[in-house]
């Protein structure tokens, strides 16, 4: 996924009401006037709020004289896939720090033969 | 660095809770240590040790601590409280200042692994789904444009 598509989808989830509809949505197609039912909301900003989603390509909305169902696209799963993927990595990341952190705390016992346990952390003068 | 030592990470479908676990080539103490010794946890906290400045750490039962991260000329402060310090496990709150109503619950275990490794678990418990969602989309610009860029440097260095 493109960088700047992810970043109109990360904006557009960004609203807590926005991801509430997605909630919703999860559980199955719904009319806007179904989806508007929880919220202390005009049709007209719960239709700004799906355009939004719409512009993001998370939901779909057949347009017609009919009033249809607005839809959940499979890709808003992938972004919660990359949301999570996304945070391991940092975590990862740091986690490779703290390995070199280690490796070096690792020589400084070799170095002083001390491989007798020195204590914990909150006694550690250092 | 093998592949079995990567980061895995689970969002529990029905908490608000974020779980990870990570091996290390170290003994529990060691890995304990660069969590509790102020000196140490700032080398690898932040993306490099200049960039984090730890105003106060107290690593005991009871004690709080409190760093601010640079990035970019905007400081980042967090700050939170040691629940429970022990050699096993440490329990603590982890506040974004930016957002003081938000508190993880966070829980730290250190397993040995015998032959001088250790097992790192933690937990990460919020107070809703969408606190959850926040969480793991925070720094998610960076992760996707810089975090790359990042190793790439890390690599180069031979600090990975």
């Amino acid at each position: 996924m493109a960088a700047d598509t992810l970043s109109r989808v990360f904006s557009a989830l960004a609203d807590p009401t926005r991801r509430s509809i997605v909630a919703r949505l999860a559980e199955g197609d719904a009319t806007v006037n179904q989806l508007a039912e929880p919220y202390q909301m005009t049709l007209q900003a719960v239709y700004k709020h799906l355009r939004v989603l719409e512009d993001a390509e998370l939901v779909s909305r057949p347009r017609g004289p009919q009033p249809r169902p607005v839809h959940l696209e499979e890709k808003v799963f992938d972004v919660m896939d990359a949301w999570i993927e996304s945070y391991r990595r940092r975590a990862e990341q740091r986690y490779r720090r703290l390995d070199s952190v280690l490796a070096a705390m690792n020589d400084t016992d070799d170095k002083d033969g001390a491989h007798h346990d020195q204590g914990h952390g909150d006694n550690h003068r250092g | 660095m093998t592949k079995a030592m990567e980061t895995t990470i689970e969002a529990d479908p029905k908490l608000p809770i974020i779980r990870m676990s990570r091996d290390f080539a170290a003994r529990p103490e060691h890995v304990f240590r660069a969590h509790t010794d102020p000196a140490l946890f700032a080398q690898w906290v932040g993306p490099n040790a200049m960039d984090t400045r730890i105003e106060y750490w107290d690593a005991r039962t009871g004690g709080s601590w409190r760093f601010v991260s640079m990035r970019e000329g905007v400081e980042y402060a967090f700050r939170g409280c040691f629940h429970e310090v022990r050699p096993d496990r440490i329990v603590q709150t982890f506040t974004f200042e930016g957002e003081p109503d938000g508190v993880a619950l966070e829980t730290l275990w250190f397993e040995d692994l015998g032959d001088g490794r250790t097992r790192l678990r933690t937990q990460s418990l919020v107070d809703s789904f969408e606190g959850r969602d926040a969480w793991l989309a925070s720094g998610m610009e960076t992760g996707v444009n810089e975090g790359y860029a990042k190793l790439d440097r890390m690599l180069a260095d031979g600090a990975v």
